[in-house]
C-alpha cells in the first residue's frame, strides 16, 4: 500500500500542471479571438515571394 | 494594384490615436464585413503594406483591427479610406472606452472555476476509496484515514479559493442587513468544511470535502454563464455606440480644422459640421442657414429650418451644407446631457427591481437555516450523539445547498440570449429577459421606431426618377439620396455645385438642372416645402419630387401579433398630430397620443405603471430615452442614439421589428423554463432534507444527488423555445 503514498500526490500534481496549463492559455490571452484562429490556420504564409503577387491578384 | 493612400482630405480623426509607452502609435477601427480567413489575410496585408503602419492585427470575433504605426503622421482618415475601397468599411474605436473594458471580474471568476473544476476531481478521486468503503469493501481505517487526509488537503484549499466570490458577496449583504443567496452557499461550504475538518481528525466516517468543493464548481459555472452573457451584450452594445463619433471638428485661430474630443469642446469655441453629422454641443449659427433634422431629439419628423444667430441643439442632424457653429455650452452642459440625467433617474428606479433567483432565495434562505438549525436541537433532544448531530446538520444544509437554483436561471437566460442574439435582438441583462416576460402593455414611438426615420419618394414616375438622379447621386442631401436610393445605380451628373440649405445645380447630358427647395428652381412656393424638392431642367417645366417618412414593412404584422399576444398597444410621439395619426390608421393603433415633450412621454409611462401595467417601451429618440428608462422594460432599434441604447435593456441589431414579439416570447418561455427549475429544485428539496434529517445522506448520497439535480436544471434550460 506504500505506492499509494507516491501515487496521489503525483495524480495531484498531474492535476496541478493542467490547471498552470489552463491559466497560461488565459494569460496569453488566447481565447480573445477564438473564430479568428480557427481561420487563421487556413492563410498562407507569405515565406515565398510569389504570394504577393496572388495576394494582388485576390484584391485585384 | 495594391491599395495606396487616397489623395482626398478627409475629416481629420488624430484624436483617436494613441500613444503607447513604448513610443508607438496605436490605432483601433471597428471594421464590419470581415467574416472569413480570406478577409484577415487581406486586411492585415495590404494594411501592413501602407506606409506608416508598422502592424496590423485583426480580432475577427470582435471586429476590432488593432494597427501600430509608425510616428503619428499617418492620417486615419486615409487608412479608413483605404479599408472602404477593399470592401471593408470601418470606424475609429474610442480608445478610452477600449481600455475601461478589461474584464477583470471575469478573469477572476474563470481562475476560481479551473480551481474549483480541479479540486473537485481530485478531491474525489480521493473519495472513490471512501466511498467503497462505506459499502463494506475492503478498506482499513489507516487506508481511510490516509484518503480523507489527502482529500481535505486538496479540496480545502481549494474550496477556500474559489468560495471567495461567494464569500464577499454574502458578506457585503450581510452587512446590508440582508441576506442573498451567496449566504446559505457561503455558511453551507464553511460548516462542511469546518465539520469534515474535524471528522478528519477524530478518524469519523463522513468527510464531504469532494462535496464542498464540486458544489462551488457548480455554482461557479452559473454565476460564469451569468457574467459572460453580460460582458458579451456591453461589449456588443459598446460596438454599436462606438459608430457615433465622440469627436467634434473644431477651427483654430488660423483656420485650420482640428478634430477634439467632446469633453474638450468650450463655450466660444467656433466649430463645424459637415453634412449627415450631428451638432456636438448647443451652439449658435454662424452664417448661411441650416436645416436641422431633429427627429431623434424631440421626434418631428420634418426639419427645422435655423437663421444666424439662432439656437442649434446639440444631437440635431444637419441636412444642409458645412455649417459654422459657435460653441454656447460645453457637453455636459448642453440638451444631450439634460437628456442623460433624466435617464439616470429612470435607471435608477428600474434598478429596484428584484430578480427572479433572489425573490426566490428570501424564502429559502430562512427555511434551509431553520430546517437545519431543528435537525441539530431536534437529533440531539432525542438521544442522538450531539457529534451526530451536528453531521446530519451539516448534511442538510449541502444537500439543500441551492446549486440548482444558482444555475437554474443563467442556464436559462444564457440559451435565450443566445437563441435572440441571432435573430437580431441583443440582450443586455439577465433581469432585463425577466421584465420582458412580465409585460402587459407596449409603447411605441413612432420616428425611427414604426416608421424608418429616413425619407421615402412617393408617387413619382420613373422616367423623372431616372432624369433627375445623376443630379442626385451627387448630393449628400437625406432627400437626394432617398432618390438616388429609388433610382439605383446609374451616371453622375457633372460640374455639380451644392447651395446650402438650396439644392444642387450640375450639368445632365450638357444641360444644365437644378434639385431643391422651389425658391432655389424660381417655382412660386404654395404649400409647407419640408417634405418635397423640386427638379428641372434650365429653361424647362419644373417637376415636384414628395417624400413621406416610410412606414416600416413589418410594423402592422408587428402590432398584431403583440395584440393577438393579449397585450394593449398605444403610440407616444413627439410628432404633429397629422403625422401621427395617418400612422397610427395605418397599423391599426386607436390609442395614440401627438406632440408630447420628453417629461410629458415618462409621466404618462408613469401613470401607466402606477395604474398596475407592466409597460415595454419602444424608441429611439432622446425625447424617448426618460421613458425608455422609466418604463418596465424597454428596447431600442440599433440606430437610435447613445443615450437611448443605454436606457435600453434590449437593443435591436437587425431592420425587423418583428423581432420585438419573437423577443417577449422568448423572454416568456425562459420564464416558464425558470421556474419550472425552481419547481423541481423544491420537489428535490422535500424529498432530500428529509432523508438527511434521519440521517440516510451520507458523502456518496450527497455528491450523487448534487450533480444529478443540476444536470436535470441543465437539460431543461435547453428546451427554450426559439421565437417563430
Amino acid at each position: 500500500m506504500n505506492i499509494l503514498l507516491l501515487l496521489g500526490p503525483f495524480s495531484v500534481f498531474l492535476g496541478l500542471m493542467a490547471v498552470g496549463a489552463f491559466v497560461w492559455t488565459l494569460r496569453t490571452s488566447q481565447y480573445d479571438d477564438i473564430q479568428g484562429a480557427a481561420e487563421r490556420i487556413l492563410i498562407e504564409d507569405d515565406d515565398n515571394p510569389d504570394s504577393s503577387a496572388n495576394g494582388d491578384a485576390a484584391v485585384r | 494594384m495594391a491599395v495606396t493612400f487616397d489623395a482626398a482630405a478627409g475629416p481629420d480623426m488624430s484624436a483617436f490615436l494613441r500613444r503607447t509607452d513604448e513610443g508607438q502609435t496605436r490605432l483601433d477601427l471597428l471594421v464590419t464585413g470581415a467574416r472569413c480567413a480570406g478577409c484577415i489575410a487581406r486586411i492585415e496585408r495590404e494594411m501592413a503594406r501602407l506606409p506608416g503602419v508598422a502592424s496590423a492585427r485583426l480580432n475577427l470575433s470582435t471586429g476590432r483591427l488593432a494597427l501600430g504605426l509608425e510616428g503619428a503622421a499617418v492620417d486615419p482618415g486615409r487608412i479608413i479610406s483605404a479599408l472602404e475601397r477593399l470592401g471593408y468599411p470601418a470606424t475609429p474605436y474610442d480608445p478610452g472606452a477600449a481600455l475601461a473594458q478589461r474584464d477583470v471580474e471575469g478573469r477572476q471568476l474563470i481562475l476560481a472555476l479551473a480551481v474549483a473544476g480541479f479540486g473537485a476531481m481530485n478531491a474525489m478521486m480521493f473519495s472513490v476509496p471512501i466511498w467503497a468503503g462505506l459499502f463494506d469493501q475492503e478498506l482499513g481505517p489507516a487506508t481511510r484515514s490516509m484518503m480523507m487526509w489527502m482529500s481535505a488537503a486538496v479540496g480545502a484549499p481549494c474550496a477556500i479559493f474559489a468560495g471567495m466570490t461567494f464569500f464577499k458577496s454574502a458578506w457585503r449583504s450581510l452587512r446590508a442587513g440582508q441576506a442573498n443567496m451567496d449566504v446559505p452557499i457561503s455558511v453551507g461550504v464553511i460548516l462542511t468544511l469546518v465539520i469534515s475538518f474535524s471528522e478528519t481528525v477524530l478518524n469519523g466516517r463522513d468527510a464531504y470535502f469532494d462535496a464542498a468543493v464540486s458544489l462551488l464548481f457548480l455554482l461557479l459555472i452559473g454565476r460564469w454563464l451569468d457574467h459572460v452573457l453580460r460582458a458579451k451584450a456591453r461589449s456588443a452594445a459598446g460596438d454599436l455606440l462606438a459608430l457615433q463619433s465622440p469627436v467634434a471638428c473644431a477651427v483654430d485661430a488660423a483656420g485650420r480644422e482640428r478634430s477634439i474630443p467632446l469633453g474638450d469642446v468650450q463655450p466660444g469655441d467656433l466649430l463645424r459640421v459637415r453634412p449627415g453629422d450631428r451638432i456636438p454641443v448647443d451652439a449658435t449659427l454662424e452664417d448661411g442657414e441650416a436645416l436641422l433634422d431633429n427627429s431623434l431629439l424631440t421626434g418631428e419628423s420634418a426639419p427645422e429650418r435655423v437663421f444666424p444667430g439662432q439656437l442649434c441643439r446639440a444631437g440635431a442632424v444637419n441636412n444642409s451644407g458645412l455649417l459654422t457653429l459657435r460653441a454656447r455650452a460645453r457637453s455636459e452642459d448642453s440638451t444631450l446631457a439634460a437628456i442623460a440625467r433624466l435617464v439616470d433617474a429612470g435607471a435608477q428606479s428600474r434598478s429596484r427591481y428584484v430578480r427572479l433567483a433572489d425573490r426566490a432565495a428570501a424564502l429559502y434562505v430562512p427555511v434551509v437555516h431553520a430546517v437545519a438549525l431543528a435537525t441539530f436541537a431536534g437529533g440531539w433532544a432525542l438521544g442522538l450523539d450531539p457529534r451526530e448531530a451536528l453531521i446530519r446538520a451539516v448534511a442538510v444544509l449541502i444537500i439543500t445547498c441551492p446549486c440548482a437554483l444558482g444555475l437554474a436561471v443563467p442556464a436559462v437566460q444564457v440559451v435565450a440570449s443566445a437563441r435572440l442574439f441571432r435573430r437580431g435582438v441583443l440582450v443586455k441583462s439577465g433581469a432585463a429577459l425577466e421584465r420582458l416576460a412580465e409585460i402587459d402593455h407596449v409603447v411605441f414611438d413612432k420616428t425611427g421606431v414604426l416608421t424608418e426615420g429616413c425619407p421615402v419618394l412617393v408617387g413619382a414616375s420613373s422616367t423623372i426618377i431616372a432624369m433627375a438622379a445623376p443630379l442626385a447621386r451627387a448630393s449628400g442631401h437625406p432627400m437626394a439620396r432617398a432618390l438616388a436610393r429609388a433610382a439605383g445605380e446609374g451616371p453622375l451628373a457633372t460640374g455639380v455645385t451644392e447651395h446650402p440649405g438650396l439644392g444642387v445645380e450640375g450639368l445632365i447630358d450638357g444641360r444644365r438642372a437644378r434639385l431643391g427647395r422651389a425658391a432655389f428652381l424660381g417655382v412660386p412656393t404654395r404649400s409647407s416645402g419640408e417634405t418635397e424638392i423640386w427638379f428641372g431642367f434650365e429653361g424647362d417645366t419644373k417637376v415636384r419630387l414628395q417624400f413621406t417618412d416610410g412606414l416600416r414593412p413589418d410594423a402592422a404584422d408587428t402590432i398584431k401579433a403583440l395584440k393577438a399576444r393579449g397585450m394593449t398597444v398605444e403610440i407616444l410621439s413627439g410628432d404633429r398630430i397629422g403625422a401621427v395619426k395617418g400612422v397610427a390608421d395605418t397599423v391599426g393603433v386607436a390609442d395614440w397620443r401627438a406632440g408630447l415633450l420628453p417629461e410629458e412621454k415618462s409621466d404618462a409611462i408613469d401613470r401607466l405603471t402606477a395604474g398596475g401595467r407592466k409597460v415595454l417601451m419602444i424608441g429611439d429618440g432622446l425625447n424617448d430615452a426618460a421613458a425608455l428608462a422609466r418604463a418596465h422594460a424597454a428596447v431600442a432599434p440599433g440606430t437610435a442614439l447613445a443615450a437611448s441604447q443605454n436606457a435600453a435593456d434590449l437593443v435591436l441589431t437587425g431592420d425587423a421589428l418583428m423581432a420585438v414579439v419573437e423577443a417577449i416570447d422568448v423572454a416568456r418561455s425562459a420564464r416558464r423554463r425558470a421556474l419550472e427549475n425552481f419547481g423541481f429544485a423544491a420537489l428535490y428539496n422535500l424529498v432530500a432534507a428529509p432523508a438527511a434529517m434521519i440521517g440516510l445522506v451520507n458523502p456518496f448520497v450527497a455528491a450523487l444527488a448534487m450533480s444529478g439535480s443540476s444536470l436535470v436544471v441543465t437539460l431543461n434550460a435547453l428546451r427554450v423555445r426559439g421565437g417563430r
